[in-house]
């Protein structure tokens, strides 16, 4: 993957977060590694944001992936993406 | 046999000697008065087992969890009460041992609560987060000479004024989120309690957990490393889960006991006459049997959850719906084996002062739903549903 592509990527995700994560900051100010949960994401927030990236990206998370640390950062949601191969082109 | 389990037996049958010899005398005493059930915790903590949970090196008893949880059932055959002050004594403890992270103080402090047998409460519960023990309004907060503080507004702290030491949820700092939390572990001599409450409640009496304004002064080393979210997801929320349910199937066994001691009773009076009461036990009897089978299979898939990849397989959100079920069901069926067991026994049953009562029981088992409300737990699942896939 490009440089390019992973900052579309990263983008794309801080879009959906900015949308579905209900987070008290404006997530496109935080770092990439930034944990989401700290910046007042709740869980019932995170569920959402699971099915819009699931939508978003055409993917279904597998259960294994479906916990705490996947979802923690931009960076940590770009990984499991990539890992299951998510149209990111 | 190996040692190992040799020293396991040996502690359930000390476990089952307090039961029935201190705990069961003492039961309604202590549910009449809505006192605490000081014979049986004396007896625990002289049989050290307030640390079975501590590893040997630590000074502790190294006693298996699934051994640990067989004794909430015992106790709660015995007392529920008994049984509630044991289990959560050892929910903070388990989470001390399962997430210190090598942090020397909590090492130490350990190895002070094996020699000198603490009690730990917790204070999760908080005015204004609407039953979220998730969120904390209360927060560390950086006092005078490099020590922090904290208060809290506890509507409910079990048996507060009796324990050593309190297992505290607080956000991390003054400027975090609510979600932001961690656990404060503080000693008596480094608290005050205000008590803001009254305790008459309708079971659990002996659990003497009346509202109280926390206020504490203590180092940062205090702080357990892991943030709650972690210790919450991996082991306090199952464990939980699961010493509780086998301590509502403890109470609920006993009151299918009374229920069978009833109809052989009765049988045994007039041999030659129908037993209508006999259908109405078996009835019970697989009521119970699916409470018994729930309680069990939520125990084995929590102990094959060992290891790191256990851990991991704990905050899967399938693993998470998983022991919130095992809560509902549990909450949800002690108390109708219980009624189930009223109706087997008539008037006796529902007598306070005979050889069958099963009203303490009944009431007792009655705050199962509302120890983290059943419909919270639902609205969790529910969400969850969205997104897990094999469950």
């Amino acid at each position: 993957m490009t440089q390019r592509g992973q900052t579309d990527v990263s983008d794309r995700i801080k879009q959906i977060i900015y949308e579905h994560g209900r987070l008290p900051t404006d997530v496109r100010t935080l770092d990439e590694d930034a944990d989401l949960y700290q910046a007042g994401m709740t869980s019932h927030a995170s569920v959402n944001l699971m099915l819009a990236l699931e939508a978003a990206f055409d993917i279904e998370f597998p259960d294994a992936m479906l916990k705490r640390s996947v979802f923690q950062s931009v960076a940590s949601i770009s990984r499991a993406l990539g890992e299951l191969g998510a149209a990111t082109a | 046999m190996s040692v190992t389990v040799e020293a396991d037996v040996t502690f359930l049958a000390d476990i089952r000697r307090i039961a029935d010899e201190i705990a069961a005398p003492n039961a309604d005493s202590v549910d009449r008065e809505a006192r605490f059930p000081i014979e049986s915790v004396d007896a625990l903590r002289e049989m050290r087992a307030f640390s079975a949970l501590i590893p040997r090196e630590l000074g502790g008893g190294g006693v298996p969890f699934e051994v640990v949880a067989a004794a909430c059932f015992e106790l709660g055959r015995r007392c529920g009460a008994s049984a509630m002050v044991f289990a959560m004594h050892q929910i903070q403890i388990a989470c001390i041992v399962r997430h210190l992270d090598d942090a020397p103080w909590f090492e130490n402090y350990l190895r002070d609560v094996a020699r000198e047998q603490r009690l730990v409460a917790s204070v999760t519960s908080e005015v204004g987060t609407g039953g979220d023990i998730g969120r904390s309004v209360a927060a560390v907060t950086p006092g005078a000479d490099g020590l922090s503080t904290f208060e809290k507004q506890a509507p409910t702290v079990s048996y507060g004024a009796y324990a050593d030491d309190l297992f505290t949820t607080l956000r991390r700092g003054p400027d975090a989120e609510p979600g932001d939390q961690v656990v404060v572990l503080t000693r008596r001599e480094q608290l005050t309690l205000e008590q803001t409450g009254t305790w008459d409640p309708m079971g659990m009496r002996g659990t003497c957990s009346p509202g109280y304004i926390v206020r504490a002064t203590f180092p940062a080393e205090q702080v357990l490393p892991t943030p709650f979210p972690r210790v919450a997801t991996e082991s306090m929320v199952p464990i939980s889960h699961l010493l509780w349910s086998h301590l509502w199937l403890g109470i609920a066994t006993d009151a299918f006991d009374r229920a069978r001691a009833f109809v052989r009773a009765s049988a045994k009076q007039r041999p030659d006459q129908p037993q209508p009461a006999a259908m109405r036990l078996s009835h019970l009897m697989s009521e119970l049997s699916l409470l018994r089978a729930e309680v069990s299979s939520a125990l084995r898939d929590f102990t094959d959850a060992s290891g790191d990849a256990g851990r991991e397989q704990l905050s899967t959100m399938a693993t998470i719906l998983r022991f919130n079920n095992l809560k509902i069901a549990a909450s949800e069926q002690a108390p109708r084996v219980c009624q189930g067991a009223m109706s087997v026994c008539g008037i006796v049953g529902f007598k306070n002062d005979t050889p069958f009562s099963v009203g303490r029981h009944l009431r007792d088992t009655m705050s199962a739903s509302l120890m983290v409300a059943n419909e919270r737990i639902h609205q969790t699942n529910a969400s969850l549903l969205l997104i897990a896939k094999e469950v």
